[in-house]
């Protein structure tokens, strides 16, 4: 049993999750490319990336399913190399794919799941029945879990994985595959969870718009993480807010903008666009100092896309269509079903 | 790397609905045992929950019995003395049940881990042994279950119900399934794919059921054959039922020397106990093999 030797500068809050350095490779692909992080007690902590960027990787060494070929993870203060089953008896499991046995019943698939826990028989149906009503499923705890739709069976797969009462959860992209009604309650309920359990949440993600919901997340490219941060921030990294301006003369409203604001501004889909720190406070600026009529104005704040697309280079949709060409050509990389 | 601090973001959300944690003690053998219970008791579950199952799986042994049972009575008949060629089909039938259900019990883990639900186990913090223990034990209650279904057809094939028979029957068609089923997880462990499972039927089940002297007299076979059945292990799980079975009828001298020949080596009929300590210890390796293939196993 190996407690928690903090990889980092000493630590008021409790680090739930540290990686030092964390790699594995399959023959010559570099799957994880030595990763390092840390994730704070009690943290939402998201892990955003293309598919096969490694997300699912790395998780899976965190969860002591797949053995890293070098450096060191320490999960709820046990070693995921030397310290296997502590770490599996501290962490919640949600994987992509169900898990589910669809021939028992809700209910059953709980139980079968305390027995391989241990959890204590004392208390159990209490928390059964908390966490069935805390989904949704309360009507439905006694049907076979066959007869589920795919939105049921993913609340109660997270509710499965807190059964034993976990110190960090894992979630490997809990949405996916959803509709997007379903997804937004699988995050409410995942909200509501981290208030209620004080629970460590660790979940990967491709889906740029649920990475918000996290205190911080990490983008991982290509086996790296190229950026660690809360989104705002990330946001606020990429900087400017672009302005989209739409006037009759584009040529004219150029070269008024470089004249009276010192902005290069560029064309895009008819509109003229600047990028200025503050979008909402140049804009009163820009109607009173341009000298020409504005037909109409826009502010986007930069989104997370933004952020991949600044550390990467290429949008999340690219990097995805990349490597679904490398899995087409490479039929071991295929996925089953 | 900067870092941001969550802290003390749970004061203020009554709306949240409270669950009390409970919490997990120490693992230790008691653990282990809980969930060899559990997985015994899961396929206990499914088994009767699946009626179609049950129905279908009774089907075979009924035709093999009663249909080329009595269609090859009248070969046996020719003989010069009459004898129900049923009661020598009976305990190979009985042996027939037990092996297709415990294989097909078995081999339920390639379907498990193609709906995922073998990965729930996987990463479970219990012995990997305990799994496959509580599956051995599984697919062999469900297997006797079926043997015993069988067994009650005993009177309409010219077997008594006599207790001594019908307990000798069930302890050793207890001790057959558990063999046969380890066997399947052993064989399980290593499929990958659903459609493997074909080829198992193909290659193992079906020449270990037709070798065991279940349908055929074991006597004068020609050398390569008797060869083939000595080493299928079923013969050795068959035979002592078809002593316990020949003990307790009165067949024509003729009949018994012929049909209930046994299985020799080298002129030498194995003994009982022998038979089925070859059972018993075919078990015990198929059941290590199958603790290590799971054990390696992410």
């Amino acid at each position: 049993m190996t407690k928690v030797d903090s990889i980092k500068n000493g630590n008021e809050v409790g680090v739930a999750i540290g990686v030092d350095a964390l790699a594995k490779s399959y023959g010559d692909v570099e799957a994880v490319k030595g990763v390092s992080f840390q994730v704070l007690q009690g943290e939402t902590f998201g892990f955003l990336g293309p598919n096969g960027a490694g997300k699912s990787t790395t998780i899976s060494m965190l969860c002591t399913l797949v053995k890293p070929t070098a450096g060191k993870a320490i999960v709820a203060g046990f070693d995921v190399l030397q310290a296997k089953a502590d770490v599996r008896r501290n962490i919640g499991l949600v994987f992509q794919d169900t898990t589910l046995d669809d021939y028992l019943t809700a209910e059953e698939n709980l139980r079968f799941h305390a027995e391989l826990y241990g959890v204590p028989k004392e208390g159990l149906k209490e928390r059964m029945d908390a966490l069935f009503e805390m989904v949704g499923l309360e009507q439905r705890r006694n049907s076979i879990v066959g007869t589920y739709s795919g939105g049921m069976k993913r609340r109660l797969e997270i509710i499965r994985g807190l059964l034993h009462s976990p110190r960090v959860l894992f979630l490997d992209e809990p949405t996916i595959g959803l509709d997007p009604q379903t997804r937004t309650h699988i995050w409410e309920y995942i909200e509501s969870l981290r208030k209620s359990e004080e629970i460590t949440m660790f979940l990967t993600t491709h889906y740029m718009d649920e990475a918000e919901n996290c205190d911080r997340i990490a983008i991982i490219d290509d086996g790296e993480i190229v950026a660690i941060d809360t989104p705002e921030r990330l946001k606020a990294s990429v900087g400017a807010d672009r302005v989209g301006i739409g006037t009759q003369d584009n040529e004219s409203a150029i070269s008024l903008l470089r004249e009276h604001f010192g902005l290069e501004a560029t064309m895009s889909e008819g509109l003229v666009v600047v990028y200025v720190e503050e979008g909402e406070r140049f804009v009163p600026r820009l109607f009173d100092g341009l000298g020409m009529t504005i037909n109409s104005v826009s502010i986007t704040r930069p989104t997370l896309d933004d952020v991949f697309m600044n550390y990467t280079g290429r949008t999340i949709r690219d990097a995805e269509a990349s490597v679904s060409e490398k899995m087409a050509s490479n039929p071991w990389l295929r996925r089953r079903r | 790397m900067k870092e941001t601090v969550k802290a003390q973001s749970v004061e203020g959300n009554s709306a949240v609905i409270a669950v009390a944690p409970v919490r997990v003690a120490r693992a230790g053998s008691r653990d282990d045992i809980r969930a060899v219970l559990m997985i015994w008791k899961r396929e206990l579950i499914r088994f009767f929950r699946n009626r179609i199952r049950m129905v279908t799986s009774l089907a075979q042994p009924l035709f093999f019995l009663f249909v080329l049972g009595t269609g090859l009575s009248p070969v046996i008949s020719g003989h010069g003395s009459s004898f129900n060629f049923r009661t020598f089909m009976f305990p190979g039938v009985l042996g027939m049940t037990i092996l297709f259900t415990a294989i097909f019990s078995a081999v339920s883990i390639v379907w498990d881990r193609e709906f995922g639900f073998l990965r729930e186990m996987l990463v479970a913090p219990v012995g990997r042994w305990s799994l496959v223990v509580g599956k051995c034990l599984g697919g062999a209650s469900v297997a006797t279950f079926q043997g015993v279904i069988v067994m009650l057809l005993a009177g309409g094939v010219g077997v008594p119900y006599a207790p001594t028979l019908m307990l000798t029957l069930l302890g050793e068609l207890a001790l057959t399934a558990f063999c046969l089923t380890a066997f399947g997880v052993a064989i399980a462990a290593r499929i990958r794919k659903i459609e493997s499972f074909q080829v198992v039927m193909q290659l193992l089940v079906m020449p270990m059921f037709f070798l065991a002297g279940a349908v055929f007299p074991l006597s004068g076979l020609p050398r390569w054959l008797s060869d083939l059945t000595k080493i299928d292990p079923l013969s050795y799980a068959v035979d002592p039922m078809r002593r316990a079975v020949f003990h307790h009828i009165h067949a024509p001298t003729i009949m018994t020397r012929l049909l209930d020949a046994g299985v020799t080596w080298n002129g030498w009929r194995v003994p009982t106990l022998l038979e089925l300590g070859i059972i018993a210890a075919i078990s015990l390796i198929m059941l290590a093999i199958a603790v290590v293939q799971f054990s390696q196993q992410d």
